[in-house]
């Protein structure tokens, strides 16, 4: 065998470094001065509405957020409904697994003014409103919906992000707040015996989402998280870094702490109420608690992206599912919080054990301790992130 | 590799073939790379620029502003500053998992190579057999293993391994496990290629000399086996440094490693200059270990 790697060494070395200077050097020049603003207009990003002629519908959607027949998987009984109604065909995806990485897959197209393909996309508020301030949603015409006008609940109307709600029309709603597994801790009722409880020391977790876990923490330092300072976010950041700190929290989840939660693995949590109640109807011992000091209310909203050509089709889709009696079919299946009034009566006759549950119909009193995260600009949304993530690990 | 170093090459045949048809051969290489060639250009070399001039971004810039190239090479020193311990921990994690995977993976290959017989295929298959599954779900069977109310932490417990309130789930412990057998086989495949072609004459002629066992390991078969090791080592080591999975399914955000941060980078944060410009730091730390140990370990067959 020959000496090893003795050419390699000095020259290798030169040829190596001067590569990447070289790589360095051609990248900026093939880019030439960075890549442009995704910031777009409305206006800007006009497209024709083809809705008249065009009788299609391309719907993207959360897994498991439609109604499905319990003998066939196959047929959506609400959605089904729709298309032989109003004779439009709708394309129904499932393909929302994640903000952010839906965020990845649509960026390119939107900050583009290009179209996605898709005519209504379902996220949550914060993704919304990113979109929004972007410039990447259509508005929507109110006259056409006037379910939605008459039967969207009180305290979804006049969210910052869009407080006429003709841009972001509510999906399906729900809580985060507390949870716990009564088979290994006691009765959990505030968020700070969350994050000081010895005995619950290493077994808490809480959500990576920032608004969820840091609006809880405003609220418990009495705080409004729809309106706070920047002296008062930090406050807040300061309680979270000491539980983590203490090792009290043992990590951040998304929906991945209900199989954690059910084993026994994590005793209390910060969680979202849909997944505790399907924990719930499994094992009673799997409990949602609504702290004294408020819990956050947020929404997955159905948006029209620009470039989409059958606005009219989706209103009359939103529109329909604000028909009481729909909504009432929905949520019997999806179990998250119903945005639409009166669906609740309609649901005593579906089934009236949901029907008078307050995660799905919450009550006024509940209603009243629910805030929505307050919009943030650019600026705020990166700073905060940034913030948040450091403390989280990330 | 070996094998391709052997083959005769043109110039070192007695008898040349006419020079027409050595020219029409001579171009032949270079039309069969044509195809790899475009494809590693077009889906690795173009992004990987897009990446570095993206590292050189202006960081003030966003993503409704859009970023001006600025050289800003401050983004290096800036995320080294903000995550250098993820990056030691990074490094020091798979480190550790190596000499835990070595300790375990050679004796495996060893024993695969000379000693299993007919059971030598059923074997590999064992080892290849995890494959089948996705690296996500073998990950989250890790969880169920190491689970606090698990089997495994109830025997630790008993035996006091553990104190009465200790767990292996979300400690570094569990992502050190994880990336162990997670890497394995990448180690075990060219480990037992090289053992396997071990001649077990030269340890018969090592003992015939008077060499102990372990001299007979130490002299001929550690020797033989150099190639295979370097390979897995490497094929262990840089993927397990990069690796984001096992922190994130097994271990904390006390645990997160640097591809944890590269991930939220891109996808959370949206800090693109930072995302970039940590991913080339990563490769470059790599890269130094991977020379560095090249050089201490050397066998130019690897390169």
């Amino acid at each position: 065998m020959r000496s090893p790697l003795r050419p390699l060494t000095r020259r290798g070395l030169l040829t190596g470094t001067l590569g990447s200077a070289a790589l360095l050097a051609t990248a900026g020049a093939l880019t030439g001065c960075g890549t442009k603003g995704a910031q777009q207009t409305e206006a800007g990003c006009k497209s024709d509405d083809l809705s008249a002629t065009e009788k299609k519908l391309a719907f993207s959607n959360w897994p498991q957020y439609m109604d499905v027949d319990e003998k066939d998987e196959s047929k959506r009984p609400t959605l089904d409904a729709f298309i032989a109604k109003s004779g439009i065909q709708v394309t129904y995806t499932e393909d929302v697994n994640d903000n952010n990485e839906f965020f990845g897959k649509v960026q390119n197209q939107l900050a583009g003014c290009q179209t996605t393909g898709r005519d209504i996309m379902v996220l949550t508020d914060w993704m919304a409103a990113r979109m929004i301030r972007l410039g990447w949603i259509q508005k929507l015409d109110k006259a056409k919906m006037p379910n939605v006008e008459a039967n969207l609940l009180p305290s979804l109307r006049n969210r910052s992000f869009d407080p006429d709600s003709e841009l972001a029309i509510p999906w399906q709603s729900g809580l985060a707040g507390l949870a716990y597994n009564a088979k290994v801790a006691k009765e959990i009722r505030t968020v700070d015996e969350l994050l000081t409880r010895p005995d619950l020391k290493g077994k808490v977790t809480a959500l990576s989402e920032m608004r969820d876990t840091m609006g809880l923490l405003l609220q418990s330092n009495g705080h409004d998280p729809a309106n706070f300072t920047a002296a008062q976010f930090d406050d807040a950041l300061n309680k979270l870094k000491k539980a983590v700190e203490s090792k009290q929290i043992r990590k951040f989840t998304g929906n991945d702490y209900a199989p954690d939660l059910a084993k026994g693995d994590i005793a209390a949590c910060i969680g979202w109420s849909g997944d505790v109640i399907q924990l719930g109807f499994e094992d009673e011992k799997i409990k949602f608690v609504v702290p004294d000091s408020g819990v956050m209310l947020w929404s997955d909203n159905m948006l029209v992206p620009n470039k989409a050509t059958h606005r009219a089709n989706a209103e009359e889709l939103m529109n329909y599912y604000y028909d009481p009696a729909v909504a009432a079919k929905l949520a019997a299946y999806v179990n998250y919080i119903c945005p639409v009034k009166g669906a609740q009566a309609e649901m005593e006759k579906i089934d009236p054990d949901l029907a008078a549950n307050p995660l799905i119909f919450p009550d006024e009193a509940m209603l009243s301790k629910s805030k929505v995260f307050m919009a943030l600009d650019e600026k705020q949304e990166k700073e905060y992130e940034a913030k948040f993530q450091q403390v989280i690990g990330a | 590799m070996t094998a391709l170093a052997h083959v005769p090459t043109s110039s070192g045949q007695p008898a040349a073939p006419p020079a027409a048809r050595r020219g029409r051969y001579r171009l032949l290489p270079y039309l069969l790379l044509l195809p790899g060639a475009a494809w590693l250009l077009i889906f690795f070399a173009l992004p990987l620029l897009q990446l570095a001039a993206a590292s050189l971004y202006d960081p003030s810039g966003s993503l409704s502003t859009g970023y001006a190239l600025t050289w800003a090479v401050g983004n290096y020193p800036d995320a080294l500053q903000a995550y250098w311990p993820q990056f030691v921990r990074s490094f020091a994690y798979s480190a550790i998992a190596l000499v835990l995977a070595l300790l375990m993976g050679y004796p495996l290959a060893y024993a695969i190579a000379q000693k299993a017989g007919r059971w030598k295929n059923l074997l590999l298959v064992c080892v290849v057999a995890p494959m089948f599954t996705s690296f996500l779900v073998r990950t989250l069977a890790w969880k169920t293993i190491l689970s606090d109310n698990g089997a495994l932490v109830g025997l630790l417990r008993d035996v006091h391994l553990l104190g009465p309130d200790g767990r292996l789930l979300a400690t570094p412990i569990a992502v050190v496990l994880g990336l162990t057998y997670n890497f394995l086989p990448f180690l075990v495949l060219p480990l037992y290629a090289s053992l396997e072609r071990l001649d077990y004459r030269l340890l018969e002629a090592a003992s015939d000399l008077y060499a102990s066992p372990l001299r007979a390991f130490r002299k001929v078969t550690l020797p033989l086996s150099m190639p295979g090791l370097i390979a897995g080592t490497l094929l262990f080591f840089i993927p397990a440094t990069g690796d984001y999975i096992n922190a994130e399914l097994l271990g904390t955000p006390n645990e997160y490693m640097i591809g944890n941060l590269i991930d939220s980078a891109f996808l959370v944060r949206l800090d693109y200059p930072q995302g970039a410009a940590l991913s080339f730091l990563l490769m470059a730390a790599i890269l130094a270990v991977v020379f560095v140990y090249l050089r201490k370990a050397g066998t130019e067959e690897v390169l």
